[in-house]
């Protein structure tokens, strides 16, 4: 302590001062950003993988993303978005994008399960983003209460309490959420595709993202207990269905009623 | 019987049964009221039985409602969900909440009668609406019923009140986000609109009493003014016996139709098992209201999708379609330091307020239009009052508009549409479109008037083509049979009504206003034929079926 005290004076003790502080202040960076940074890819993805998604990638990718993923004037560079935006994107036939709109729709899925993990190899190989989650993520046995709570708060304002999906602006809308797999709902919370916001893991947490799955999967299969439900769409179908099959039905009776009078 | 019955023995009945009801009638006088309103007469039309679908509907509301009371528990308390449906086990929500979800997973029948109770509630109302329409359409309103309309107007008001107070019972995300907007609305009145917040919801919202005040409103207040409300409007239809639609041998005098009893009472009663049916299976098979889906209310989420029950929709549809901003004028205003809430207010109480007061004074508006102070019992039917039809199609779009705003983001959904675009059009027929709606009407009540006038005079076109011994080629027309010529000609068609002089000789300001709304009312017109143009017209007839030597029937008259 005495030596360093003596020390303080040396001509360079201002910058071994100036040294240390940047180190504290850019390792504490370091560690606040990759915090919420997700592993990098998973490492089953082979350096033939990568290879063969690479060709995958120039041939049905690169016209709108550019070679290498650097992005173009029609499309953002995919540079660390991960392999879960890929799997998400391509898995849900959103990718490659058929016309350009509002935001991109899903059809057929182009690729089989093999290439799409091999696009989502070569695009994680370009920088390090948001991996495949876990099958442990997936599974559907998170507190189902819990992530109803989280949903409501978090992600009902635009797909609908129900998950029945709703309007946004301009075109743009929030998808039905029945019948999306696990896998692509925990992808598009942790990669916000389209209009979504991301939802890192210091957002919402990686087991409340399994008990939200879990909620909207419960829902799923708990089904309708008081009948059909009419699209989930709350008082206006069932306005529109009052108005249209409930009192269609009573002017029939009414018109057979009073058919034998006059 | 006869004229010396008082000096007849007193009738002494022959069997138990008998004795019994007669003791009864002697001190009630059943059977007098028998007599009297058991010869009342309906007439019978399919279009009449709407008010009787209200009726019913709201009985149904009575007895479901009932069940429901013993079930439901309108505390705001805290509590944590224990009962069957699991993805809210556990969840923090109000009693009232927990004991909706247990009526709905955890009682016998509990959810069956819940979605009674609902459906029966959105058929009310609508049904209510309809029977409103058809008044208004048929002129159905003249004297002397107008207090009835307006008595018919409080029901509808009443009736949108115990919906919307019940809709916000179960303290579900959906109904405590529309008690936002009611609260929003209230708190947008200049000066006095956050007293009365305040005072209604008991301090800030949501606070912890609103769901029990309004429970106390939903289930003795406003269903004892319902009930109040159709004692006077049945009293008054009875007072004034029920219209009917023109046809031979109605007239303004009398009646056309069946006795109340046996007739009518078992098709009455009959139909309301119908209704009940129709409910039930609603009911049965189609979910209402799925609170379970919506989850507890908190004043931090906001679902897509929300929406009030339909009724109220034409609110939230004009509240959607207001601009915050025009022309970048903010139409929120800041007035001494005072924030002016002119983007609720507006959209929330004057479309509302407009249809509502031309509502109830329609009636008055057209008795002093057309100076018409005769009792009417036959109905118009609606092409024969070409501008009251395209009055009532006006406002009637009007309130499409708005209602149609309120889906306006299913609408987007579901036609792959913008949003933006969709306000934007509807925000266009906000405007444009009760016009548009008035003219089209107009002009195709008037058509349908002069077809009907073609058809009277020169019959109905058979599509038998005839040539004739010199060459001329000529369409057979059948001719009409009487009862449905008389509904083609039997209408009255009034001339504009030019300014009157006073008492004093004098033609005042007010009445040259009149006589100018008079010539707007009818100047387009379209005669009924009369007694010589349908003479002359079927003696050309006669000819012409003579000529054909055709298997006309010939006329007879």
């Amino acid at each position: 302590m005495k030596a360093l005290s003596q020390k303080r004076r040396h001509p360079l003790a201002a910058i071994a001062l100036l040294l240390m502080g940047l180190l504290l202040t850019g390792g504490l960076y370091a560690v606040a950003t990759s915090v919420n940074q997700a592993k990098a890819d998973t490492p089953t993805a082979s350096a033939s993988d990568v290879e063969q998604g690479g060709k995958l990638f120039a041939a049905n990718c690169a016209t709108c993303h550019g070679m290498g993923a650097s992005g173009s004037k029609d499309g953002p560079s995919l540079v660390g978005v991960g392999a879960a935006a890929v799997d998400f994107q391509v898995g849900t036939g959103r990718m490659p994008m058929q016309m350009n709109g509002p935001q991109a729709q899903q059809k057929p899925v182009q690729f089989n399960d093999q290439q799409t993990s091999q696009l989502a190899a070569y695009v994680a190989s370009l920088g390090a983003g948001p991996a495949i989650p876990e099958a442990g993520l997936l599974d559907g046995k998170g507190d189902a209460a819990k992530g109803g709570e989280l949903f409501r708060v978090n992600c009902a304002m635009c797909h609908n309490a129900a998950a029945a999906g709703g309007a946004l602006t301009q075109g743009k809308f929030a998808p039905s959420l029945s019948d999306v797999s696990s896998q692509h709902i925990y992808e598009a919370m942790a990669t916000g595709p389209q209009n979504m916001p991301v939802f890192n893991d210091s957002n919402v947490s990686p087991e409340g993202k399994r008990d939200i799955i879990t909620f909207l999967k419960t829902i799923d299969a708990n089904g309708s207990p008081g009948g059909a439900q009419l699209g989930s769409l709350g008082p206006v179908s069932e306005g529109l269905f009052v108005w249209v099959a409930g009192l269609g039905v009573i002017i029939a009776f009414t018109i057979w009623l009073t058919s034998r009078t006059s | 019987m006869s004229a010396s019955s008082t000096a007849e023995a007193p009738f002494v009945p022959e069997s138990k049964v008998g004795r019994f009801t007669n003791f009864v009638d002697e001190r009630v006088g059943g059977s007098g009221i028998l007599r009297e309103f058991g010869r009342k007469v309906f007439p019978d039309h399919w279009s009449f039985m709407f008010g009787e679908v209200a009726l019913y509907s709201f009985v149904i509301l009575l007895m479901s409602g009932t069940f429901l009371t013993f079930f439901f528990d309108p505390s705001m308390a805290e509590t944590h969900y224990q009962g069957s449906y699991t993805p809210l086990y556990n969840v923090d929500m109000s009693v009232a909440y927990n004991s909706s979800l247990n009526i709905s997973f955890d009682v016998r029948g509990g959810l069956f009668m819940r979605q009674v109770h609902h459906w029966a509630a959105l058929l009310f109302v609508a049904s209510l609406s309809v029977h409103m329409l058809r008044v208004f359409f048929t002129g159905a309103f003249r004297k002397p019923r107008e207090m009835n309309w307006v008595v018919g107007g409080v029901l509808l008001i009443l009736s949108m009140a115990a919906g919307f107070t019940g809709y916000s019972l179960p303290d579900d995300l959906l109904s405590g986000n529309g008690l936002r907007i009611i609260d929003g609305v209230i708190k947008s009145i200049p000066i006095i609109g956050t007293y009365i917040s305040f005072f209604l919801f008991g301090g800030e919202f949501p606070g912890t009493a609103i769901i029990g005040r309004l429970y106390v409103l939903h289930i003795l207040l406003v269903p004892a003014l319902i009930l109040l409300m159709i004692v006077i409007h049945l009293f008054m239809v009875v007072v004034h016996k029920h219209t009917q639609y023109p046809g031979p041998g109605r007239n303004d005098g009398n009646v056309v139709g069946y006795p109340l009893g046996p007739v009518y009472a078992a098709k009455a009663g009959g139909f309301f098992f119908i209704v009940f049916g129709v409910v039930a299976l609603m009911a049965a098979a189609f979910t209402i209201n799925p609170i379970w889906n919506y989850g507890p209310y908190d004043p931090s989420p906001v679902s897509a999708g929300t929406q009030p029950d339909w009724y109220i929709g034409f609110v939230d549809g004009a509240l959607r379609l207001m601009p915050g901003v025009i022309n970048g004028w903010h139409v929120e205003q800041t007035i001494f330091g005072h924030t002016l809430t002119l983007n609720v207010l507006l959209p929330a109480l004057v479309p509302a307020g407009i249809i509502f007061t031309v509502l109830f004074t329609y009636p008055w508006i057209e008795r002093w239009i057309t100076k018409d102070n005769r009792e009417h019992h036959v109905l118009d039917r609606p092409r024969n009052a070409p501008t009251r039809t395209a009055i009532g199609v006006a406002g009637f779009t009007w309130y499409c508009v708005m209602w149609a705003a309120a889906g306006s983001d299913l609408i987007a959904t579901h036609f792959s549409v913008s949003l933006n675009d969709v306000t934007y059009w509807l925000r266009t027929l906000f405007f444009v479109g009760p016009f548009i709606a008035f003219f089209v009407t107009k002009r195709v009540a008037l058509a349908l008037q002069r077809k009907d006038r073609e058809i009277a005079l020169h019959g109905r076109e058979t599509g038998r083509i005839v040539r004739l011994p010199h060459g001329e080629f000529i369409e057979v027309h059948a001719p009409l049979d009487e009862y449905k010529r008389y509904k083609l000609v039997g209408f009255e068609s009034p001339l504009p009504l030019p300014a009157q002089p006073n008492g004093h000789g004098v033609v005042t300001r007010s009445e040259k206003r009149r006589a100018a709304l008079s010539k707007w009312f009818f100047e387009d017109r379209v005669a009924p034929a009369t007694p010589a143009e349908l003479e002359a017209a079927h003696a050309h007839g006669h000819h012409e079926t003579i000529e054909a030597g055709a298997d006309q029937k010939s006329l007879s008259h």
